[in-house]
Order: structure tokens, then C-alpha cells, then sequence
């Protein structure tokens, strides 16, 4: 009775509130992930620094993988599909996987739809770098919003440039007349009836997380601090000299985010985080946050 | 009389607000030293796995085990995995509080999560409510001292035991509260009991 409901997807996100959501690549990573304390993990077969590295087209995981992941840990098992590619949706939803992420990371499938996420039992998690954009895939059906920020570039300058863009423009809604939402919901492009629920709210109606350039504790704690709920990381732990403490470390740093003095010890003797990249070094066509429609 | 919320990870907030619309003052409780300022403590729903290492790291266990010995808990899904005295995953730290087993995401995975009516017995009554289930954990075995408060067809979702209450399912995410007014008048009374 009542499997699926929209109510139900948006309870697993409230259920990772709090904690780190690791991309991993392999049963290892998956086991050291569920050790370090993730809430959840992300299997996938290249991390974004890998994706960015490598090139080629990047799909959804082979099943045989997720599986193995599945049976490993006991924690959550998410994967990503591309943008609009409804069949690998199908699939792992076929594979009970327990949230998809229809992610920019991956080559998109489709040019100017996303899935219609509300056919699906399994919660879709969607990134968005502005208030409109997150709206839209709310509407499609998403139970759990994150910014995109730039998957794989160590880099959080622009996971945090995605977070204030929503919340400025969430506080700027919540001071809006009824007579000026229709106009401002024409401007951004979001669903009217969201536009006026989160005016009355002033806050999104499912969870926001971040995610897309995490490389270290303090960065948690920055994404923490400005309203994200919980933090994904995709490539900062496992392109890191020792995943595992920094794993444990970025875990501890979500929990104390606003707490300096716990951070700077969570943060001591960790070995060197990714390299990273500065966003002018990434040709325009190679970022991956513009994808999305 | 304030009642404290485990906010090391998962849905604390939620238990927050709810407490808070019952006029019940409520408290995040982030260190240990926090417990001496409350009356009673909810253990959140999350994952346990999280729970049992930050619980560890940070000093919680010791400190929950000792606040437990003389104030009421109540623990919902992964709270109650970590109240359970035993449960099939030999990585929680057990609180051991009440006496039952716990198979953890008995009830599946994410696709079979769902909202199932729950038959409450409060007081003598029975009372029929909403409750979420997300990748619960299922009780497997049931203690001799353990009172069985909630059924979901012929299945135990919620327990008590002594001044210690657990469920399966997550009344923090449900519109009704019956099973929070227990609580705090489970408090309540225990708080009269040790002023005597």
C-alpha cells in the first residue's frame, strides 16, 4: 500500500540529512565508503575526474557492478543515468537500486527532455545550478535536489556559486507580492504552482544537497554552512593520496560544520587532497554543468 | 521538561519540529555534556552504520548508555537498530536498551518502502495511524520483558520496554503524534517517579 508515493521518495532523502553520499567505483571503494560512515554510496564505473580525464561517451553502470555493490554494503546504493535516457532508468529501477541520479555527468541522452520521474517508484535525485532549474526537475518528479557544481574539478567554487543562486533566489520569492510570482516564475522558468509554494515556505519542498567539487572537510563545512543538507563527493575522495581518513574526516566535518575548533582537528595530518583544476582551465564545451534543460 | 534529538546524522530536524508543535521543548544535542540538560532523548532515524561510528568517535555511546540507566529514549528505525540488544549486522554498537532482534532492512529496500496503517494500543485503546516505513528495520525476535505497542498485520513495529520506546516506521514524517504523546508521557511519569 502507498510504495513509491512522492511522500515516500522524499522521506529516504530526509533519512541521508546530515551525513556524505561517496561516489565509488568498485566493491573496495564501496566497503571502505560504508566504513568511513557514508550515508549512502554512488556506484559508478569512472569518477567525474576520471570522465573528465578520459573522455568517450559515459553511460550508466553495468548492472553486474551495481549488484555487486548491493551485495556488498547495507547502506543505500545509488547510480547515475543520463539526462532523459529512461531506459537506463528502467533498468535500475528493475535492480531495486535505492535512488537514481539523472546526472550531467554522463553523456545526455536527450537534448531537450529530462524523464518524467514521476512514472518511477525508485527517487530521483537531479542537480541544478539556479532556483528555475531546480524547480523544473521538481515538477518532472525529483525527491531530492543537489547543486551541480563542477563534477570532478576539486574545485567548489562552483557548487557554492549554485547554492547561493538558489537560496538568494528563494529569500528574494518569500518577499515577493502574489501579484509579481507569475512574472518571476515566467522569468526563471519554474512551475508556477512550485513558485508559489516556496514563496509561502522559503525553502525548497524536498532536500537540497551539494555536490560537485568537494575535496576537503572545510570545503563540507562551507556547503553545510551556506543550506546544503547533506554532501555528495564524488572524485575527492578516491583521487585523494589516502581515501579512508579523509573519508571519515569529511564525514565528522558535515556533522560539525559549524564548529571551527573540531574542524581544525578533523582537518590535521589528512595526506594531499585531489589536484584539481581552476574552472578557466576547462574548456567551455568540456563543463559539465551546462548540461541540463 | 525538554526532551534532546540526536543530530549527529539523519532526521533529527523533523523529530525537532514535531516535538516543538506538541509544545514540547526541544533540544539538538550535538556533544555529550548536552545530556544533563534534557528530560528524555530521541535517537533519529539514518543509517546506522554512520550513527554507530560518530557515536563511537565522539563519546555518545558511554554517554547514551549512562543517561539511558535513568532517563526515557525513544528510538525510531535506525534508533531502534541501535537500541535492539542484537540485530544480524555485527557492525552496531548495540545500546542493548530493550530485548529484541532486528534484522536491519528487514522490509527491503527502497522500492518496497511504503505508508502502511499501524495499529497503536495507547492506554487501553487501539488507534489506527499513517506511518512511513523507509528501508525499516523488521523485529525478528521479542524479549520477555518487551511490550509490543504497534502492529502492522501480525508484524511487532513498535516496542516498549521498561522507560524505553522504538519503532520501526518514522512518526516524525507522519500527520499524526500519538505515539510522541506516549513519550512524553512516559517521561512525565518517570520524571514524578525519581522526584519522589
Amino acid at each position: 500500500m502507498a510504495k513509491g508515493s512522492f511522500e515516500v521518495k522524499v522521506g529516504l532523502a530526509e533519512m541521508l540529512k546530515g551525513g556524505v553520499i561517496m561516489d565509488v567505483m568498485n566493491t573496495e571503494q564501496a566497503q571502505i565508503a560504508e566504513d568511513s560512515g557514508a550515508v549512502a554510496v554512488m556506484a559508478l564505473e569512472r569518477i567525474p575526474a576520471l570522465i573528465r580525464k578520459e573522455g568517450g561517451i559515459s553511460r550508466m553502470s553495468d548492472p553486474e557492478m551495481i549488484r555487486e555493490i548491493q551485495k556488498k554494503v547495507s547502506i543505500p546504493v545509488m547510480a547515475k543515468v543520463r539526462i532523459g535516457h529512461f531506459a537506463e532508468a528502467q533498468i535500475l529501477e528493475a535492480l531495486e537500486v535505492d535512488f537514481i541520479d539523472e546526472s550531467e555527468v554522463l553523456t545526455p541522452a536527450d537534448e531537450a527532455n529530462h524523464i518524467w520521474k514521476h512514472d518511477f517508484k525508485i527517487p530521483f535525485v537531479c542537480g541544478c545550478r539556479n532556483l528555475g532549474e531546480a524547480l523544473r526537475r521538481i515538477g518532472e518528479g525529483a525527491a531530492l535536489i543537489r547543486t551541480k557544481g563542477e563534477a570532478g574539478s576539486g574545485n567548489i567554487v562552483e557548487a557554492v556559486r549554485h547554492m547561493r543562486m538558489v537560496t538568494s533566489s528563494i529569500k528574494k520569492l518569500t518577499t515577493m507580492g502574489q501579484d509579481e510570482l507569475m512574472a518571476e516564475a515566467k522569468e526563471m522558468g519554474a512551475p508556477f504552482s512550485l513558485v508559489q509554494q516556496v514563496a509561502k515556505l522559503g525553502k525548497l519542498p524536498v532536500p537540497n544537497f551539494a555536490a560537485g567539487g568537494v575535496a576537503t572537510p572545510a570545503d563540507a563545512s562551507l556547503m553545510m554552512q551556506l543550506g546544503a543538507q547533506t554532501v555528495f563527493v564524488g572524485s575527492g575522495i578516491f583521487m585523494s593520496e589516502e581515501p579512508a581518513p579523509r573519508a571519515k574526516a569529511i564525514v565528522e566535518a558535515v556533522t560539525y560544520a559549524d564548529d571551527p575548533e573540531k574542524l581544525a582537528n578533523i582537518s590535521s595530518g589528512l595526506k594531499k587532497a585531489m589536484k584539481g583544476l581552476d574552472i578557466s582551465e576547462i574548456p567551455e564545451d568540456q563543463l559539465l554543468q551546462e548540461r541540463g534543460w | 521538561m525538554t526532551v534532546g534529538v540526536l543530530a549527529l546524522q539523519g532526521n533529527y530536524e523533523k523529530h525537532l519540529e514535531k516535538l516543538e508543535s506538541l509544545d514540547c521543548p526541544a533540544v539538538l544535542i550535538k556533544y555529550p555534556n548536552q545530556l544533563s540538560q534534557v528530560d528524555g532523548l530521541v535517537l533519529p532515524g539514518g543509517e546506522s552504520t554512520c550513527m554507530t561510528l560518530l557515536m563511537e568517535k565522539t563519546g555518545f555511546h558511554t554517554a547514551v548508555s549512562k543517561f539511558a540507566k535513568e532517563k526515557p529514549i525513544f528510538g525510531t528505525c535506525a534508533g531502534l537498530v541501535l537500541m535492539a540488544s542484537e540485530s544480524n549486522d555485527s557492525r552496531i554498537a548495540s545500546l542493548n536498551l530493550i530485548d529484541v532482534t532486528v534484522d536491519r532492512n528487514g522490509y527491503g529496500r527502497q522500492v518496497h518502502s511504503g505508508i502502511h496503517p499501524v495499529e497503536l494500543k495507547l492506554n487501553g485503546h487501539t488507534i489506527s495511524e499513517s506511518s512511513m516505513f523507509i528501508r525499516a528495520p523488521k523485529i525478528t525476535r521479542i524479549g520477555g520483558n518487551v511490550e509490543i505497542i504497534g502492529k502492522m498485520g501480525m508484524d511487532p513495529v513498535a516496542v516498549r520496554q521498561d522507560h524505553h520506546l522504538a519503532s520501526c516506521f518514522h512518526p516524525e514524517m507522519s500527520q499524526d503524534s500519538n505515539i510522541y504523546s506516549l513519550f512524553l508521557e512516559m517521561i512525565h511519569s518517570h520524571c514524578l517517579a525519581n522526584a519522589v
